[in-house]
């Protein structure tokens, strides 16, 4: 028995650790911690409700969007405003989340997880006339490394040829990520942080020419998507085929309706169907009131399992069975993982839509696999990538939906005291905001996010979170260089700054507890 | 740009209780873009070398470790921190790595690294001055580079680059002065922002400034008009937002209709009032700066 630890776990949002038990090569346990804490749903307590989206935001940089959008649909049911939101604010929400969703996997894919599966050094032997390799050799050929090395032993795998061409892709992604970034920000305002996004709308107002740019500057991200992204997801999915057998998890999928879309004209479909997914390929639909938080290893007291409407956050650090700050969220009872593989799976399944159907079964059958290896660190990447395919092909159709010079937000308008709820199917997955009022003030705020459901630790029956059991069980060559490891949990994109937002620690227990 | 008589400025990348925001927004620098900036000379002659940055480099766990410690080599390096710093209960609320067994906070690291530094940039509002992790009732103690090296008598020169997220011209431009003109040619204001970029007020260059004199004030979000009255901090907000914008000029908070929130100031986000309420007892324009307090 041998026990590894890595931390930090770098290129993932935030602060994480990963303590593995390796026998013979193979990992028995594995546990899982984030290391920061701020106790954001405290500091939200007393606030004017619509401040929540400022706050909520910034409980994450690399995915506030859907903070923003999931808070001030919370605030909007509080406030009786949920069927009041005129039809361009919808779609400009859509827009912005769309837009940065596909950013954001695109930074995920190459800039995060890209070194994983390619080798900057070999553009030593590059011979083309692509700028940025030739830019990225002379870097090379002049000594400079960092940040590429010092790195672990990794199992490279694609040939010379193809390697440069992907690490021309990885300093393509770094302009696209900009560029989509730039799209967003003509409806959002700035990225990261989006100020446009309020309660009753946005606040954008809408001209000819703002639409006809946004649709103009698509076209690139488009572009990169289609032609770029997807061929070398399959690629790599292709050439690393052991990862569609690596990292299972725990295969239940858990995903929230998302993208309000029109069939009849009143915008209550969606472009991503919400659900569960058990036993490889049964969907069934979600009941929220079935989600509940397990406290049993987080290192909060003991309590029933309880609604997040109604969650409590009373630390006790000297706990012993536990180990984690993140609380287990669990639906029935039971382990799910959230994500992109969640929410492709349940609208391929659920919805039954031909385009989706074709698109999902078109990849799959270019790997030469099948739906039941989506449950594995490629199948992740996969879904990811389609997620941005079925996303960026709706993106243009929803800005010519808008209509310059129309109203873009409803008057606010706040009773003394109400509840709301907000989800929205974030780029890391299943994103929920419970909140309550009292006169007039925020009285509880609670969040799940989807680094939450994955990273969550074990729950009152043992059962281990989606990064714990897409571990268990894997093989570890080389125990110094621990790549495989790092492969699935870079695989569901950690966004530790999410997860252990939500504590509320208390100054006369904390000094017991050393952080683990 | 490159030069082959360049001189080699090693940086390293820290992060405390952040959101990566501040990551997410320099990404999108466009003149550096963030390519060039990794790999070629941010000025003619000059070269930074990232030799640790938690969200791009290669290595993970002890190997990420090793680099940090052994950091003493690295001869003037620039120091760069995003992300409050918690200092209740020695600083255990942010844990950045762990080698040999031994967890290292932010605190730690910030006093390990920062007095060998050549200069240390605190990037963001939080680094800067605790920010949203310092907002109330600030359940971690965080605080800003600034108070743990002054409360630590460590002299290293210290530039605050506060906004939240900042824009990325503030920290690449800022880097720009430094090489080109010498850190002590660099003028600061008396919250160390270079004045380059905070030295004047939002109010002062806003396009709705001429709605503001005329008296012609948005009553509810979506109107035409200046935002004064929906909570804007404007006039009182230290930054150049209104004339650089954001993401290359696409927009920005008052052109989207949003009102600003004061992101660079010391006192966001408590001592401000709420976002979209109107700033009730400051006299506009403001200036001197003062603590304001809306009234509940």
């Amino acid at each position: 028995m041998k026990k590894i630890v890595i931390h930090p776990i770098t290129r993932i949002e935030g602060h994480l650790k990963v303590e593995a038990v390796v026998d013979n090569g193979e990992v028995k346990d594995a546990s899982i911690s984030g290391t920061m804490f701020r106790g954001i749903e405290i500091m939200l307590k007393g606030r004017d409700p619509r401040d929540a989206v400022m706050i909520t935001q910034r409980i994450c940089g690399v995915c506030p969007e859907p903070h923003a959008i999931a808070s001030v649909s919370a605030v909007e049911e509080y406030a009786g405003l949920k069927d009041k939101i005129p039809v361009n604010g919808i779609l400009l929400r859509n827009l912005i989340l769309g837009t940065r969703s596909i950013a954001d996997h695109i930074l995920h894919f190459y800039i995060l997880s890209g070194l994983d599966y390619i080798d900057p050094a070999q553009v030593m032997e590059y011979n083309g006339a692509n700028q940025d390799l030739n830019t990225l050799k002379y870097f090379l050929q002049q000594g400079y490394s960092r940040p590429f090395l010092p790195r672990d032993e990794i199992d490279y795998r694609f040939d010379t040829k193809t390697t440069n061409m992907v690490v021309g892709h990885y300093i393509k992604a770094m302009d696209i990520y900009r560029k989509a970034q730039q799209a967003a920000t003509l409806f959002g305002g700035k990225w990261p942080h989006d100020a446009a996004i309020v309660a009753g709308g946005v606040s954008q107002r809408l001209t000819a020419d703002r639409i006809t740019e946004f649709i103009w500057r698509l076209e690139e991200i488009a572009d990169f998507v289609k032609n770029y992204y997807l061929p070398d997801v399959i690629a790599v999915a292709k050439t690393y085929n052991d990862y569609l057998e690596i990292g299972k998890g725990c295969r239940n999928l858990l995903a929230y309706d998302s993208y309000q879309t029109s069939s009849n004209g009143n915008y209550n479909d969606h472009l991503f169907k919400g659900g569960l997914v058990n036993n490889i390929d049964k969907y069934s639909k979600i009941n929220i009131d079935n989600i509940t938080e397990d406290l049993t290893h987080s290192w909060y007291q003991d309590s029933e399992p309880l609604y997040p409407g109604e969650g409590k956050t009373e630390p006790t650090a000297d706990k012993k069975e536990a180990y984690s700050w993140v609380k287990s969220p669990r639906y029935d009872g039971m382990v799910y993982e959230v994500g992109p593989l969640a929410s492709v799976l349940a609208t391929y399944l659920g919805k039954k839509d031909p385009y989706i159907k074709n698109m999902v079964e078109s990849s799959l059958s270019e790997i030469g696999t099948n739906i039941s290896n989506m449950y594995s660190v490629a199948g992740r990447h996969l879904a990811r990538v389609l997620s941005a395919n079925i996303i960026v092909d709706k993106l243009s159709g929803w800005a010519q939906e808008l209509k310059a010079e129309e109203p873009t937000v409803v008057e606010y308008d706040s009773p003394a005291d109400g509840k709301g709820i907000g989800l929205c199917a974030a780029p890391r997955g299943a994103l929920g905001h419970w909140l309550n009022v009292e006169n007039g003030r925020i009285s509880n705020y609670q969040v799940i996010t989807p680094t939450s459901w994955n990273a969550s630790p074990k729950d009152k029956d043992g059962q281990p979170g989606p990064y714990e059991q897409a571990l268990i069980g894997i093989k570890v060559k080389e125990s110094q260089s621990p790549v495989e490891i790092l492969r699935v949990i870079r695989s569901f994109d950690p966004c530790t700054a999410c997860a252990v937002h939500l504590v509320t620690p208390k100054k006369n227990l904390i000094g017991k507890y050393k952080v683990v | 740009m490159n030069n082959k008589k360049n001189t080699v400025i090693p940086v390293i990348s820290i992060q405390g209780q952040n959101c990566t925001g501040c990551v997410t927004s320099t990404l999108c620098s466009e003149y550096p873009a963030i390519k060039n900036v990794l790999l070629q000379d941010i000025v003619p002659g000059f070269k930074l070398d990232f030799i640790f940055h938690p969200n791009i480099m290669t290595a993970s766990g002890n190997r990420a470790m090793e680099i940090l410690e052994n950091s003493s080599k690295e001869k003037g390096y620039v120091l760069i921190i995003d992300g409050a710093i918690p200092t209740n209960d020695n600083g255990i609320y942010c844990v950045t790595g762990e080698k040999d067994g031994k967890k290292y906070t932010i605190l730690e690291e910030t006093l390990k690294l920062a007095p060998d530094a050549l200069m240390v940039i605190a990037l963001g509002t939080c680094a800067a001055f605790g920010g949203i992790a310092a907002a109330n009732p600030n359940p971690t103690g965080a605080q800003g580079v600034g108070e743990i090296l002054q409360a630590n008598k460590i002299k290293t020169p210290l530039i605050n680059i506060p906004g939240c997220p900042p824009h990325p011209d503030w920290l690449f431009g800022t880097i720009e002065e430094v090489l080109l003109k010498g850190l002590e040619n660099v003028q600061l204001d008396d919250f160390k922002r270079p004045k380059t970029f905070y030295g004047q007020l939002i109010h002062e260059n806003c396009p709705n400034r001429a709605y503001f004199d005329e008296g012609k004030f948005a009553k509810k979000l979506g109107d035409e008009g200046c935002l004064y009255e929906l909570g804007c901090k404007g006039p009182i907000t230290y930054a150049d937002c209104s004339k650089r914008q954001w993401n290359s000029k696409t927009n920005w908070v008052i052109g989207c209709g949003a009102p600003c929130s004061g992101c660079t100031s010391p006192e966001y986000p408590d001592l401000l009032g709420d976002f979209y309420k109107k700033i009730i007892d400051v006299e506009v324009p403001a200036n001197k700066r003062t603590k304001r307090i809306q009234k509940k």
